[in-house]
Formats: structure tokens, C-alpha cells, sequence
């Protein structure tokens, strides 16, 4: 399957919700491209529609305007062709099925066949080194092995992108390092695009090529750093304590916290 | 010997019950307890209250002095026997009926808002005044050769009885799963009925078990009220008003039947747990 230069392509984008007490502007003209085999991240404050802007790119919900395409297609055709994997900060395995079970989830709903199913699942489990757990069941394993799970879990499919909203959120500070490291090495031997939603300014700048920063009331994009560090491919722990990253950790702060250019003065949430 | 703990917990509760009953004899005056003219505290002689063993041992006896009469125990076991089938066969019903609510209930928010207090409704109504009503229309239908037998009418009674919590626990569990699981058989494209039954029916499981014991239990009492207020013979609830005739001569009779109910409610709730034995996988509370 040939897929097109481009992953995500949002125009204009907008999403307003709909209360009993009024409506709340929860994105507004947000303008971004995600070109395949791009890892961008989405950070901001709460509240800042980073992650209504994954939702809508999932088609979990629709964009109430502007024109969003997911490879080329509407939203919704990309999810009906599995065109996208998801991982979110809840792991959500099923805990009735085995570690093993949990990654085929994908591939049975597709209805890939028994055989293809385990092979695939092994090589997944092997990936995120999980192999000798594949008989275990959910509730034996620890926070981020059950997000490693998660993780394989959303690439059963070899899906072209992968959207992950914090999955690392409710993990200590070492396991999410590691997870990190894991998560560069995995993406890259993947080749998938990654639209990878986050709280925390250096995990965004170690995994990324380009960090989106975004701003409250209404949600929109304040901002777009480039991270300028080896191809994420040969990102490894080393390098957190290079300059170059805390140059670019500084690049995204300044963004986030800072008020540079005409978007400030509207809505960056300044703290 | 996990699995025999609930086993000896339930014959320790039921030697306490039998034990509290003798120490209340024992405590209690026979005239039992008056202040003013208000009884507090009931009768405790022989007549009122029979000691354990005397209502055990008059199930060994005969039934009445007719010749060839059978023994208390065989006749209860007997019309147990015939109350737990048709009390199944209005559990069953009540499952089914039960369960199609709660997955009308739980597809259709308009549905589960609309159904709601008319489940509540229902249970409400006494069945004494349903049961009448029951067995009339039954006594109407006539399917090509089916005839309506009584017992229909005592199991669609029972139904009624059991399919609210199977209902209730039902509705609950299906809506159980987080909203990250739920999202993610959306964003795999899976449609309703595939979330159905990989997703919703499997989480469903811890709150349908006890629900599926309740209405067991809930089956048996619909069963037992149902033979009475229809006249349906062969059961213990029919078995009950006949015994309860002979209390002024032969008090021990009657409570052996009333026990014989209530063991029975309790052994319908305890095959019914059976269930859940081989279910263990799904019983796993939700992780992180």
C-alpha cells in the first residue's frame, strides 16, 4: 500500500461543544500538517483541545468546522480502514483476556485468521519486550507493562499513524523515561507517523521532530518548534543531558509560557 | 477450599439461625412479652414454637394417620422438586426477558429513559392481584395444541419476579466498560453489536452473577406466592396452606414446610452460583 505524503492535513479546524449552559470553543482555526513518518507533539495546558484535536483526527468525534483529512481521506474513512492505531492513558485492556489476547483484539475484530493473529502477537510482544508475558493476564503486570501492551496492541495492525493521548501519564518519572526510549526505537523501526498528545515539555522535545504548542480558551496553536536533535531514530537516553535538548526544551517553554507574536495577545494562557 | 468456604459459611449461618430460635425459647416466656396490652415478643410455647429436632423428626413421620401415607420429608421433597422447575422455567424466562431490557435499554438512551420507572412500576404491583389476571388471560389461549396449564401461569409469575434484577444488573454491567475501552473498539471500526458481545457482554459478567443468583431466589418466592394465590397443587407453597391447617394440633408440620421454602430459595440461589465457577476470568475487577 503506497500512503501519501501526507498523514494529517487540518484546515481551519474548529470544534465547538454544545452544553446545557452554552457552548464551549474547545478548538478554533487550528492549522496543522503532519507529514507521514512524522513524530509531532501536541503540548499545552489543560484545556488547550490537544486532546479534542486527536479525538477529531480519530473521528471520536466530528469537527464542527474547517476540513481534516487523514491520509488524503475523511476521518472517518481512515478509521474504517484501520488506516490508524490509538493508545490512550488509561492502557483500557480487556481483563477477561491474556496479554496475548489483548494485542489480537485488533487483528480478531478485522477477522485475521487464528494462525496470523498469534504470529503477529508474538513478534508485538517480542517488540515491546513482553514475550515470556504472553499467557499473563492484565492484572499480573505493572502500569507500564500494561501500557506496553497498549502500545503493541495499537500497532497490531501496522497501521501508517499512531495517535496516543498521554499514554504515559500515569507512570512514575523512570518507567516513563524508559517507556520514552522504547517508544523512539518502536516508532521508527515502525515507520508510522505519531501525533502524540502530552503534558510534560521534555518528553515532547525527546521523542519529536516538531512540538506543536497550544493555548487555552479558545484552544488553538500558539506555536510550532522544530527540534533540531539527531533523527529520531538515534535518539537515545544520553541524549537528555545534551545541550541541544535543553536548547530546545528552552525553544518549547518560551513558546508555552513566553508571548512571542501575534497569537499571544488572544490566547496564550501566561503563568 | 476456596471454593468450600461460602459451602461451610452457609451451614454455619443456618446452625446459628437454629440456635438463636432455641435460645429465644429458652429466653422468652411462653406467654411471650406484653407491654400494656401490645405483644413485643411473640409466644414461645410448644404450640407457637416446636423445638428444632421436634420439626425434624416430624418429617421422618408420616404425612397423616391415613394408611400408606407418605412421610413429611418424601412429600416436601416432592412438591420441592416440582416448585424448583417451574420456578427454573420462570427463571429462565426472566433471564432472557431480562437481559433483552437491558440491551433494548442500554442501545436506546430514549429506551432505558422511557422503560425505567415501569420497571420500578412493576415491581410495585402485589403479585396476589397479578396472579388472578395470569392465569385468566392463560385460561384464553389456546396455541393449536398447547393447553395452558396451570404451572405456566405460576412460571410467567415467577418471571415477572425475576427478570428485574437480571434487568438492573444487566443494564449495569453493559454500561460497565471505561470510556478508553469503549473508544477503542470505535476507533476499530467495531459496530455495536461486535462491542456487544467482545466488549459489553464479557464486562457485564460481575454485576449479572449476583444478579442471576438474586432472581434464582426472587423465582422461587414468585413461585411459592403464585401456587398459593392460584391454586396450583403439587407445590410447596400449596403444601404450606394444607400443613398450616394441622398448626394447632401438629405445630411442628407447618414450620417444616416453611423451612423447606426457604432452603429451597437458598439452594436455587446456590446452583444458579455454579455459574459462575467457570467464569473466573471475567470476574477480574477492572486494571488500572
Amino acid at each position: 500500500m503506497s500512503t501519501p505524503a501526507t498523514a494529517i492535513d487540518a484546515r481551519g479546524v474548529g470544534k465547538v461543544f454544545a452544553s446545557r449552559t452554552g457552548t464551549v470553543t474547545a478548538l478554533e482555526d487550528v492549522d496543522l500538517t503532519v507529514a507521514a513518518g512524522e513524530f509531532v507533539s501536541l503540548i499545552g495546558p489543560s484545556g488547550c483541545g490537544k486532546s479534542t484535536l486527536l479525538r477529531l483526527v480519530a473521528d471520536l468525534d466530528e469537527p464542527t468546522s474547517g476540513e481534516l483529512l487523514v491520509f488524503g481521506k475523511a476521518p472517518r474513512a481512515a478509521r474504517e480502514a484501520g488506516d490508524y492505531g490509538i493508545a490512550f492513558q488509561q492502557a483500557g485492556l480487556l481483563p477477561w483476556r491474556t496479554v496475548q489476547a489483548n494485542v489480537e483484539l485488533p487483528l480478531e475484530l478485522h477477522g485475521v485468521g487464528r494462525r496470523a493473529r498469534a504470529l503477529r502477537a508474538a513478534d508485538l510482544l517480542a517488540l515491546v519486550g513482553l514475550a515470556e508475558f504472553a499467557d499473563a493476564f492484565p492484572h499480573q503486570l505493572s502500569g507500564g507493562m500494561q501500557q506496553r501492551v497498549a502500545i503493541a496492541r495499537a500497532l497490531a495492525e501496522q497501521p501508517s499513524l499512531l495517535l496516543m493521548d498521554e499514554p504515559f501519564g500515569a507512570l512514575d518519572e523512570m518507567t516513563r523515561e524508559r517507556m520514552q526510549t522504547e517508544l523512539v526505537r518502536i516508532s521508527a523501526s515502525s515507520g508510522a507517523a505519531v501525533l502524540f498528545v502530552t503534558h510534560s515539555i521534555p518528553e515532547a522535545v525527546f521523542l519529536s521532530d516538531r512540538v506543536v504548542v497550544m493555548s487555552p480558551r479558545p484552544g488553538r496553536i500558539s506555536g510550532i518548534v522544530d527540534v533540531d536533535l539527531p533523527g529520531t531514530a538515534d535518539r537515545s537516553d544520553g541524549l537528555r543531558e545534551d545541550a541541544a535538548f535543553f536548547a530546545a526544551v528552552t525553544a518549547v517553554r518560551e513558546v508555552l509560557h513566553g508571548a512571542p507574536a501575534p497569537v499571544a495577545a488572544r490566547g496564550v494562557d501566561v503563568r | 477450599m476456596t471454593r468450600l468456604r461460602p459451602v461451610a459459611l452457609g451451614l454455619a449461618a443456618l446452625l446459628l439461625a437454629c440456635l438463636l430460635w432455641e435460645v429465644v425459647k429458652v429466653a422468652v416466656p411462653d406467654a411471650g412479652v406484653h407491654v400494656g396490652g401490645a405483644s413485643i415478643l411473640p409466644r414461645t410455647d410448644a404450640m407457637a414454637m416446636p423445638h428444632v429436632w421436634e420439626v425434624v423428626q416430624r418429617t421422618l413421620q408420616p404425612e397423616t394417620s391415613a394408611v400408606g401415607a407418605p412421610s413429611v420429608l418424601t412429600s416436601m421433597l416432592q412438591s420441592c422438586w416440582f416448585t424448583l422447575r417451574v420456578a427454573a422455567v420462570g427463571w429462565a424466562l426472566g433471564v432472557v426477558s431480562g437481559f433483552a431490557l437491558a440491551v433494548l435499554m442500554q442501545r436506546w438512551r430514549v429506551a432505558e429513559e422511557s422503560l425505567e420507572p415501569w420497571l420500578v412500576l412493576s415491581q410495585t404491583v402485589p403479585l396476589v392481584a397479578l396472579a388472578p389476571l395470569v392465569v385468566g388471560w392463560g385460561g384464553r389461549i389456546h396455541l393449536g395444541g398447547l393447553e395452558w396449564q396451570k404451572w405456566m401461569s405460576v412460571a410467567l409469575i415467577a418471571s415477572y419476579l425475576a427478570f428485574f434484577p437480571v434487568a438492573v444488573g444487566a443494564l449495569r454491567g453493559l454500561q460497565s466498560p471505561p470510556a478508553a475501552q469503549v473508544d477503542l473498539f470505535r476507533a476499530q471500526a467495531a459496530g455495536w453489536g461486535r462491542t456487544l458481545v467482545r466488549l459489553r457482554i464479557p464486562a457485564s459478567v460481575p454485576h449479572l452473577l449476583p444478579a442471576l443468583r438474586l432472581g434464582a431466589a426472587t423465582a422461587v418466592v414468585g413461585a411459592i406466592v403464585a401456587e398459593v394465590s392460584t391454586g396450583t397443587k403439587g407445590g410447596i407453597g400449596r403444601l404450606i396452606i394444607s400443613y398450616a391447617q394441622s398448626a394447632s394440633g401438629d405445630p411442628a408440620k407447618p414450620w417444616a414446610a416453611i423451612a423447606a421454602a426457604a432452603l429451597l430459595g437458598l439452594a436455587a440461589a446456590g446452583l444458579v452460583g455454579l455459574v459462575g465457577l467457570g467464569l473466573g476470568r471475567f470476574r477480574h475487577s477492572e486494571v488500572s
